[in-house]
Formats: C-alpha cells, structure tokens, sequence
C-alpha cells in the first residue's frame, strides 16, 4: 500500500447507526453519543446537542485512543477496549469499535458508569455488525478507492485550485 | 485515510506537517488559522509544552471549497518535531494522506532536517506507506532569516528526488511553481521525481497557502 486507503460512509449505514446510538441513550439515560474513526472523524452523534466543538473533541478522543492504545502495548495488553475518564459532574466512556472507530458516551448522575458499560455491549456489537457489513461490502467492491466519487474531477480540482 | 461522508456531504482527509523541532511547524497552523475566515475553519487545538513547544499535535480543521457537491475539508496535524517524542509523532502519521513537510531553512539546522526527513520515511514505512507514493510537498521555512541556506542546497540534502521505475511515467514534467524547473526530469540518464517545494516565512504568512494548496491539490487528485 502506497498510503491510506479511502473508506466511505453511505446514507444507509448512517441511519442504521444513528439508529443504534438512540437506542443506547435510551436503554441507559446517558446525554449523549458520538461515533469517531480512529483518524479523529466524527461521523455521528445522538442526543443532547453538544455545547463544545464537536471536530476538535473527535481529533482529541481519537489521540485519547491511540495513545492508551500504546500504553496498553507496553504494559503488555493488546488493547484497551475500553477507556472511562470520570468527572466531578460529566463522564465519559470510550469504547472500540470493529478497531476502526470508537464510541463515546457522554453521561452525568442521572445514570452509572455500571448501566453505560452494560448498555454500551450491547451497542458495540450491533455497530460491530453494521461495520463488519459496511467493510466487507467496500472490500468485495475492490474498494481501495474511493468508490469513483472524484473520478474525472481533475478540472474541477484544478479550477478549485484556481490554475 | 480519506473519508467520504455521503450523509454530510464532505470529503475528510488529513494532512499533517511533519519536520524537525522549532522548524516552524505550529506557526504554519497559527498563521491558517489566523487568516483563513472564521467560517471555513473549526477551532485549532494544541496539545503543547509550557514552553509552547508541541507534545503531542496541534489540529485545525479548514474547508477548502467544494468539489462533485462534497465539502472538502482537511484535517492538519502538525507533529512534535523534538526527536524524543518519537512515538507521539507516529501515532499521528496513522491514516494520513498527505505530507508537508517543513524544514528549518537555517545553516545549522540541516542536520537536524536531514533527520526529520529520514525519520518520516521510517516512520511511514513502519504504517506500510511510502512517502515517494502519496501526496508530499516540501516547504523551506525561515526564509527571511540571514543564515538561510541556499534554495539548491536544501534541495540537495532534502529533496534530491527519487528514481521513476515505470517507463510510462518517465517524462519530463514541468513544475508549476517554478518556473524553467521540473518534477520529473532526467538527471546523468537516470529518471527522477522530485516533491514540489516551497519557500515560506511561516510568521508573516508568505508560502504558506501555496504549500497547503498544492499538497490539497494533490490529495484530492489521488482521490480521483
Ligand atoms: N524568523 C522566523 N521565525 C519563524 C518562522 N516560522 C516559525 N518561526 C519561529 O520559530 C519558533 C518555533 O516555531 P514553531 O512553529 O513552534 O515550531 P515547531 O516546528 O512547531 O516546533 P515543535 O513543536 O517543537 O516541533 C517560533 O518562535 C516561531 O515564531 C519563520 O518563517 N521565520
Ligand atoms: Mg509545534
């Protein structure tokens, strides 16, 4: 491989995923969700609207991720699937998903850390199968590419790039 | 690794500015971020030092216009330049499309640019990438100041081109930024590339756009 590959997400994964983080709010009265690739893109969120910048908490929560992911390593674990920072007010629980994206759960006294954990299994296998799906599908489709969205774009590119 | 939103409507790629300590990596995401308007860019995060010096990356999020109807929108990431915080800038590089890099134009800098250079190689081989095979631009920063090496020089050590095996690419190509010099050429009968450079000061601005847009450019035209 020269350098990274492109994935793509279609509309109808996206419903069926936030499909998936509403229902986690609602089986463990969290406030919010949000799904980041390990690359620190948001691709979803749930629930309550987040008052912080949701582009720069997704690029902090990816960083979060891989470098627990190398303390884990040097401690001799495979991984961390999971990560929980606890505050005096707000907590947040991280999990892995597919090790392609990470699901973060935003919550405060009105539920546990225990009902999050429980509920977020459940929520991390079905969006295991959703990615699972999503990523054979891009694979069958010889999908190193980008499923020729920009194919034959090279004039708008350059007219973008006014030469 | 690029990613294209089909519910937003937004093309993602990351691009990170890679380089040697107090090379003026930070300053180039200051500057963007500085002057780009406030509505095509997000909030800039640092993760730095006391002393304001990189510790883990610096990000800033900047759309640059809108291509097939999709946003495209890049993510830059610069590294910790200071050489013992190696495995921070790895982490950063993972799933990157596209490289800048940002040498210390500075006479007594260019060991240290040599080894920033060969560590992004490795670094990148390490994640399976080859440096020679994705979007990379090299951008000679500190311009303005009087112990500046040589433009020929910094080429030499830096950017001195790599051999062009496929007989289908082994033709001349003019660089559109200099006039008279080439990105592909024939050097004593062997075929080289060379990644496009730039000349910037960091501080006030100069060159700075023109190394983000080409290495834009050429991320989105990967893409197609
Ligand atoms: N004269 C001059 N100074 C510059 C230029 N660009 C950056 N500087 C200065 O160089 C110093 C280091 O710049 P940074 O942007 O923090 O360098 P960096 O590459 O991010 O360094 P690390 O985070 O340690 O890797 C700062 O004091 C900048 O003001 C330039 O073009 N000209
Ligand atoms: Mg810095």
């Amino acid at each position: 491989m020269s350098g990274a590959s492109t994935w793509s997400l279609q509309e109808s994964d996206f419903s069926q995923i936030q499909a998936c983080l509403s229902a986690l709010l609602k089986a463990s009265n969290a406030r919010c969700s949000l799904l980041v690739d390990r690359n620190g893109q948001l691709l979803a969120n749930a629930g309550e609207e987040l008052s912080f910048d949701a582009t720069a908490f997704a690029s902090l929560t990816a960083a979060d991720f891989s470098a627990n992911d190398q303390l884990a390593k040097m401690i001799g674990e495979q991984e961390f699937a999971s990560l929980f920072h606890q505050g005096d007010k707000e907590s947040m629980y991280l999990a892995d998903v597919a090790r392609r994206v990470i699901l973060v759960v935003l919550f405060d006294q009105r539920t546990t850390v225990g009902m999050v954990r429980l509920k977020v299994k459940q929520t991390v296998s079905d969006l295991n199968r959703i990615f699972d799906e999503m990523f054979a599908r891009l694979e069958a489709r010889g999908a190193e590419q980008a499923p020729g969205l920009l194919e034959g774009a090279e004039d708008e590119i350059d007219k973008l790039f006014g030469d | 690794m690029s990613m294209i939103n089909y519910a937003s409507r937004e093309i993602n790629c990351k691009l990170v500015y890679y380089g040697p300590g107090l090379g003026g990596k930070t300053t180039n995401l200051e500057t963007i971020h500085g002057k780009v308007s406030p509505d095509t860019r997000g909030k800039m995060v640092s993760l730095a030092t006391e002393t304001e010096r990189t510790l883990f990356f610096d990000f800033l999020p900047v759309d640059l216009g809108t291509v097939r109807g999709f946003k495209t929108r890049f993510h830059l990431y610069t590294v910790p330049g200071q050489v013992y915080y190696n495995a921070s800038r790895k982490l950063i590089l993972k799933g990157v499309d596209g490289v800048v890099f940002v040498a210390d134009s500075q006479l007594d800098r260019m060991e240290a640019n040599i080894e920033a250079m060969q560590n992004l190689y490795d670094n990148m081989a390490e994640y399976g990438y080859d440096v020679t095979q994705i979007p990379f631009v090299v951008q000679y920063n500190k311009r303005d100041l009087p112990n500046a090496a040589p433009i020929a020089d910094l080429q030499a050590q830096l950017n001195p081109g790599w051999p062009v095996e496929d007989t289908a690419k082994q033709k001349e190509v003019p660089d559109p930024y200099h006039e008279g010099e080439f990105l592909v050429q024939q050097v004593d009968g062997q075929w080289v590339e060379r990644a496009p450079y730039f000349e910037s000061v960091a501080v006030t601005g100069d060159g700075v756009f023109e190394a983000l847009r080409a290495a834009a450019k050429l991320i989105l035209k990967s893409l197609s």
